[in-house]
């Protein structure tokens, strides 16, 4: 459902990381050094103990569904409806927003297990969406 | 009992402009109207304002330039928006800074593009906007996460959309006056975001609004009935729109806000006459009246099917239509819903939507899957 004119991110030197983690095939999310707590979206410091020293975890990409709305209104004609937005819930403990792809809208269900799926949609930009996991 | 500063506060004049999807006029013509009509309401002048809080949406005119266009020389201008433009109001009044404060805002003109939903429901935040998510499918993560928790269901949401509009609809100042809808014309409506139909979600419209506060005791000279504020509290977590609306973290929010609300007050939830409480989609009446302790949570959907939301049920609720059937108007819909609760206990509802006797209303702003939810206490007398 993706295409050229979606609006896509414009990176920034704090989600950089996390983007280019995409374009190399890996699902990255800040770590806190100290409390171990993961942290999305990127923050400056960690948003549990507020220590600065977070490193970049390459997680799995397995996760399951949290929570899933299907839009058949679309915010921008961009968007080709129906499609799945879905709270995905991954393996490390951490939350992100994302499509749910490869399989019928009305399939997704919570606690459905899942998995990332990169597509390049630029150069710059790949995607990280989410399909069921078989 | 002391009782909380802000009960020395009353909202004595309360005006809302004429509201449409969409307004031939000039955004500050309809802002000039919402600050006549709601001095005309207190029975005030100008000249007797000397705290300003008075803004638009779209022209983005500032609380500095109004000051300047009503040569006005106040103590106090504010710049919150909504319930906490009120307590930011109430606490400049109790401090000294001004005595009578005036809050208003209009939205014109800023939704005219209808190819692509309302400006203000597309985040622009990179981890959300390629995602094609928007305010209703934000609002639709929690509901979705609170039905699979708790079994609530689509017709509960049905119910509560249907009785909301059908106040609207007997409202002769609501965008949809005479629009008369069934639970199941609800369940009719076209699909938005699942399990949101069209009928669950709120419109767009345009218009104005303002209120004016005073000292209880300067209340007291008017020829006004006095709403006084019995408490309040706001509860925002950051940030809507950017980070995932996670239900366990984010789904109680305004329980604490309530709570508070309640305690500064010295009252319960069984002491309120009429709810105006914040109506963005249908699921989030449930979420508010489980986390302002109506009900237990995850029965607030039983609650609703037993008809106490209704006008003649316990808890009346969104008595003029709310933000279905009313108006939505960019910042005016949050001060609309004190405004709807001081004409509710000032008597100046129609007949077939005027609650008997109501003395205490509750309102609030905000909800969930914005990650924020504020509210506002008023009634009619101060809890001795
Ligand atoms: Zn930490």
């Amino acid at each position: 459902m993706a295409n050229d004119v979606i609006p896509l991110p414009r990176p920034t030197a704090l989600s950089e990381p996390h983007w280019n983690g995409c374009r190399e095939g890996i699902l990255r999310v800040q770590q806190c050094q100290r409390c171990k707590t993961c942290v999305f979206i990127p923050q400056p410091c960690c948003t549990h103990c507020q220590s600065n020293d977070l490193n970049w975890l390459d997680c799995s990409g397995k996760g399951k569904v949290y929570s899933h709305t299907t839009v058949h209104r679309a915010p921008r004609p961009q968007f080709e409806v129906p499609y799945v937005v879905a709270i995905i819930e991954l393996e490390e403990g951490w939350h992100m927003l994302s499509n749910v792809l490869g399989c019928p809208v009305e399939d997704v269900h919570v606690n459905m297990p899942v998995c990332v799926e990169f597509r390049e949609i630029t150069d710059e930009i790949t995607l990280p969406y989410f399909v069921p996991t078989r | 009992m002391s009782g909380s500063p802000l009960q020395q506060i009353a909202i004595v004049g309360a005006y809302n402009t004429p509201q449409a999807k969409q307004l031939q006029s000039n955004e500050i013509d309809v802002l000039l109207n919402a600050v006549q009509g709601a001095l005309h309401s207190a029975g005030m002048r100008i000249a007797e304002v000397d705290g300003f809080n008075v803004t638009s949406s779209t022209q983005r005119f500032t609380s500095r330039q109004s000051v300047m266009l009503f040569g006005a020389r106040p103590g106090w201008t504010g710049s919150d928006i909504g319930i906490p433009a009120i307590i930011e109001a109430a606490l400049a009044i109790n401090a000294g800074l001004c005595e009578t404060a005036i809050i208003a805002t209009a939205q014109v003109s800023a939704h005219r593009e209808r190819k692509k939903t309302a400006p203000w429901t597309r985040p622009t935040n990179e981890f959300v906007e390629c995602w094609g998510l928007f305010t209703p499918a934000e609002f639709a993560l929690m509901a979705r996460r609170h039905m699979h928790l708790y079994g609530t269901t689509e017709e509960q949401f049905a119910e509560i959309a249907a009785t909301i509009r059908n106040n609207g609809a007997r409202h002769p100042a609501a965008c949809h006056y005479g629009k008369f809808v069934t639970p199941q014309d609800v369940l009719n409506s076209r699909m938005i975001a699942e399990p949101f139909r069209l009928l669950d979600c709120a419109m767009t419209s345009e218009g104005g609004a303002a209120l004016i506060l005073t000292s209880a005791a300067r209340a007291r000279d008017l020829d006004v009935q006095p709403v006084y504020l019995l408490g309040g509290g706001t509860d925002k977590q950051g940030m809507a729109y950017v980070t995932a609306p996670v239900w366990d973290k984010y789904g109680d929010v305004g329980r604490r806000a309530a709570k508070q609300t309640f305690s500064q007050a010295g009252l319960h939830p069984t002491d309120v006459d009429v709810l105006e409480i914040y109506d963005p989609f249908s699921f989030e009446i449930i979420r508010q009246l489980e986390v302002f302790g109506f009900c237990s949570l995850g029965e607030g959907g039983d609650f609703v099917m037993e008809g106490h939301l209704r006008m003649d049920g316990r808890f009346p609720m969104v008595t003029n239509g709310g933000l279905m059937s009313f108006s939505h108007a960019g910042l005016a819909q949050l001060i609309q819903k004190p405004i709807s609760a001081v004409q509710q206990l000032r008597g100046e509802y129609p007949e077939e939507l005027t609650v008997k006797d109501a003395k205490v209303a509750l309102t609030s702003n905000g909800g969930s899957g914005a990650l924020f939810t504020d509210v506002l206490l008023l009634g009619t007398e101060v809890p001795s």
